[in-house]
């Protein structure tokens, strides 16, 4: 953002729902820029225009409806206005609600910076009937006003223009707005501002009579100011003080109070002069939407089917048959990737098993997650996020949560199959900063859809004959566990945290527009992108350190080069010394072979019509016509017989088994004398007591980087194979664990699983979106402890009481459900406690 | 009588905004004055939030938040 000393800094602000973010699309196109502001996690947001031959960077102010300090939003924008000292203020006002958003105004000019109105949705105010004198209103805010239309680019060329002069003219025309509060405000301000002028830190930095209005208003931060700058700083809070306790016995209102009513008077005049109503309202578009959408019967089941559709558009449509046609891609990346790096070795394991999988497993998810914030955005726009909440409010305030939580609830799985990271994103939009940390602390015990398939494993080798139905208690158990956690935090944990009250706006609805539907979301996948692809990168490292190393003993590893050598002499005893082909496979030719032959294998396995192995046929023989007799049993493409291949074939085929099984058998003594493998034995002496050996263990820490390592790593540690699909490892696992497993240990490990700590990539977006590392870590370790918590319970009453995993399930559901009823009224109370406080 | 005793249908108006903190100063910011006109449109389906029309716009706020509310009935 560095320039030219003639570029000028505009801060662009505005009420919520007055169209602010169309103004700064319009304004500057493309060229944006998304960051955080430093410490806190209210979005930033700048682009950039030329006007004039002259660069002007626009900052996109959160929108709000004040400049009080009680909101991060407003303390963000204030600050800002404050000490960065942009050229100019360019408020977007909503023409149809002119009134309100006058309040504002009035706020911004009293901060002293040039200021320009944009008066959009002029085409609203149009429809109902308002007609503004926009030359009348310039001349009684006394600043330039401009009539746009955002979402149409209209009037962003006269904003321009507007922008440009104002930010010339310097000490423009800003200074003739000046709020007459009345006969009881204005002598104590006159007072407070003298005192405040013997200050000459203050003065030089700060408009005094702004701070005086801030002092009467009670404003912390300007208290804080004066704090910092002013040499008499407690004469003048003590004066202050005294003003105000004066003020409200003579007056019998609150400063605050007289002078948000000065504000809204002034406003109210002002809109009487210059907006003429031409025709009597009437019930609008929206009044008639909202009839059956916020209606009692109709709203909620509405909403269900909102919900469905965007579970149904993202997970079915998204995950079935977008994901897969992607993941072609992803897969023909990593071949070209795989075919670059050195054959074999260390370094091939490092960029291909763990970083470029690490990287992948992640990446599958993408094209979900951009048709998931595609979706969003358009919610967002239309105005019916506002529903949502005022419909869910009550229900999920008693769990100390917010109406606003429902979406990242929903998205992170209550139906099994969500993801947490959308999940946590989502809760972007909410404003109650303790909901929103409650909601955050407990996305990620929602059923994602990598935990799922662990419950379709152990659900149909344990629970044959109940698998609908335990699915269905894991739902519902993982929600109750998830409202009392989110009870109890923000009872406890959280209650410090800054909460705001329900005072929400219902919008008009709106039809969202395409370019600012898509570039919302893009945005997010983006950030999605930048911030996890990296600190995956590390992790995946991390992961297979861990689970590679130290590696076998020269010895182990002399064993297994040994039994490999022996394999392949008798492969050669078996061909025959008189083979033709017996030469072509010496030495480096038979790796070769075998590059080939699996090669083959793998494609053929694809290739489903005639034609098409056919064709497959065609292009091995022509890649090598002596390898392709062998793998086609010894015949050519012509069909002749060739009796030599065919032996070789059948003792290839007998060879490849016996590499394949000691291959696995390296690799699963690898992982039982790796770092992990230690680990995991480590842990054995109290993971037991929730029926974890060592095995699950390893599973388990290795799912921390993305949970699909789960199934995976059963995978590798069962001995399916690595072409191992879901049944065969079903089937290696029951006959592994026929003897020492009971369905209470699936149980356990399910219910563990289920409150697991969330992946790496949600814990790095619970980073982002708290802005704390303190509460990324607390998110990682609190449902560790949980989970083992109840794991153990449910482990050890099982076996105690040497109860049925159904019965088991049962009984802690109704435990379960009972400190549910009971958190329920302890957080009622605690409400009601805090209102007759309040 | 405070807002949150309305009933959907009803219309009043303010008399005082009996809250302080941050309740109190978002309702007046939001321009509840004494005299401004409230139109109650609807309960939320478990009866809480309650929506209403003020200053030309929709709003929706707590039966909490509306009990900080002193309204005269119409």
């Amino acid at each position: 953002m560095t320039g030219s000393p003639d570029d000028i800094i505009v801060a662009l602000a505005g009420q919520p729902n007055s169209g602010k973010s169309t103004i700064f699309n319009a304004l500057t196109g493309a060229r944006q820029h998304v960051a955080n502001y430093p410490g806190i996690t209210v979005e930033k947001k700048t682009g950039t225009y030329r006007f004039d031959g002259r660069k002007t960077v626009v900052v996109d102010l959160p929108g709000t409806y004040s400049l009080t300090s009680y909101t991060q939003e407003e303390r963000v924008s204030r600050d800002f206005l404050l000490h960065e000292k942009p050229a100019a203020v360019v408020d977007v006002v909503d023409a149809s609600n002119l009134e309100r958003n006058l309040y504002l105004v009035f706020q911004l000019a009293e901060m002293g910076i040039p200021m320009a109105l944009a008066l959009n949705m002029m085409d609203v105010a149009g429809q109902r009937g308002l007609r503004i004198d926009t030359e009348l209103l310039s001349q009684q805010v006394g600043m330039p006003v401009v009539p746009t239309i955002g979402n149409r680019g209209k009037g962003i060329d006269d904003l321009r223009e507007a922008i440009d002069r104002i930010s010339k003219d310097g000490c423009g025309p800003q200074t003739s707005l000046r709020l007459d509060y009345g006969t009881a405000v204005e002598p104590v301000l006159g007072r407070l501002e003298k005192r405040l002028s013997e200050n000459v830190i203050l003065a030089a930095r700060y408009p005094l009579r702004w701070l005086a209005l801030k002092l009467m208003e009670n404003d912390t931060e300007a208290q804080r100011l004066v704090r910092e700058h002013a040499e008499n700083k407690e004469n003048i809070l003590s004066s202050v003080a005294r003003e105000r306790e004066l003020f409200q016995s003579e007056q019998e209102q609150t400063a605050e109070q007289a002078i948000a009513i000065s504000r809204y008077q002034i406003a109210g005049e002002i809109v009487e002069r210059c907006v003429k109503r031409e025709k009597e309202e009437q019930r609008t578009l929206t009044d008639r939407i909202d009839e059956v959408v916020c209606n009692r019967v109709a709203g909620p089941i509405f909403l269900g089917g909102v919900l469905f559709l965007l579970y149904y558009l993202t997970m079915k449509i998204g995950g079935e048959h977008i994901a897969p046609w992607a993941w072609k891609y992803w897969a023909m990346l990593r071949d070209v990737i795989a075919s670059v790096l050195p054959a074999e070795g260390l370094i091939r394991s490092l960029l291909l098993s763990g970083i470029v999988d690490g990287v992948f497993a992640i990446m599958n998810y993408l094209p979900i997650f951009l048709i998931l914030f595609l979706l969003i955005a358009i919610l967002e726009d239309s105005g019916y996020m506002a529903r949502v909440a005022f419909i869910m409010d009550r229900a999920l305030r008693a769990f100390g949560l917010h109406g606003q939580s429902t979406l990242p609830m929903i998205l992170g799985g209550v139906v099994v199959g969500g993801c947490a990271i959308p999940g946590v994103m989502a809760t972007r939009a909410m404003k109650d900063q303790k909901a929103r940390m409650t909601t955050i602390m407990i996305v990620p015990l929602m059923n994602c859809m990598a935990k799922v398939p662990l419950y379709v494993l152990l659900v149909s080798i344990f629970f044959k004959e109940h698998q609908a139905i335990m699915l269905w208690f894991m739902s519902l158990i993982t929600l109750g566990v998830a409202l009392i956690v989110a009870n109890v935090l923000s009872l406890t944990v959280l209650k410090r945290q800054e909460s705001e009250p329900f005072i929400l706006e219902m919008p008009p609805y709106h039809l969202p527009t395409i370019t600012g539907v898509i570039r919302r979301a893009v945005e997010r996948t983006w950030l999605f992108v930048k911030k996890v692809i990296t600190i995956i990168v590390a992790v995946a490292i991390v992961v297979w350190v861990f689970i590679t190393f130290p590696g076998l003993s020269e010895e182990r590893n002399a064993y297994y080069d040994g039994e490999v050598n022996n394999a392949t002499e008798t492969f050669m005893k078996n061909i025959g010394e008189d083979n033709p082909y017996a030469k072509l496979l010496a030495g480096s030719g038979l790796k070769e072979f075998g590059g080939y032959w699996d090669d083959y294998k793998k494609q053929r396995m694809g290739a489903k019509s005639k034609d098409a192995k056919d064709a497959l046929k065609e292009k091995f023989s022509r890649e090598d016509l002596e390898f392709f007799k062998i793998v086609n049993k010894g015949k050519g493409l012509d069909g002749k017989k060739d009796k030599y291949a065919k032996k070789v074939y059948g003792a290839y085929k007998k060879l490849d088994k016996k590499l394949k099984r000691l291959d696995t058998a390296r690799r699963k003594e690898t992982v039982h004398v790796s770092f992990a493998g230690r680990f995991g034995r480590f842990l054995e002496p109290v993971s037991q007591w929730a029926g974890f050996d060592w095995k699950t263990n390893i599973a388990l820490a290795s799912s921390f980087a993305a949970k699909e390592n789960l199934v995976a790593t059963l995978g590798t540690i069962y001995s399916a194979g690595e072409e191992s699909s879901g049944t065969t490892l079903a089937t290696a696992m029951e006959e592994d664990t026929a003897e020492t497993w009971t369905p209470v240990h699936a149980l356990a490990l399910m219910l563990f699983v289920a409150l697991f700590p969330p992946c790496i990539a949600t814990l790095i977006m619970v980073r982002v979106e708290t802005g704390s590392t303190k509460w990324m870590l607390f998110a990682a370790t609190y449902p560790i402890i949980l989970g083992f918590i109840i794991a153990v319970i449910v482990f050890q009453g099982g076996q105690l009481l040497s109860l049925t995993a159904v019965q088991v399930m049962t009984f802690f559901s109704l435990f379960i459900f009972t400190i549910l009823a009971a958190t329920y009224f302890v957080g009622e109370r605690s409400a009601v406690k805090k209102q007759l406080s309040g | 009588m405070t807002l949150d005793q309305m009933k959907p249908g009803n219309e009043c108006r303010v008399v005082t905004v009996n809250m302080e903190g941050v309740a109190g100063q978002r309702l007046l910011d939001m321009g509840f004055m004494p005299g401004t006109a409230i139109s109650v449109i609807r309960n939320a389906p478990l009866m809480d939030p309650i929506d209403i029309r003020v200053k030309g716009y929709m709003l929706a706020l707590r039966r909490s938040e509306a009990k900080g509310v002193e309204v005269t009935p119409l």
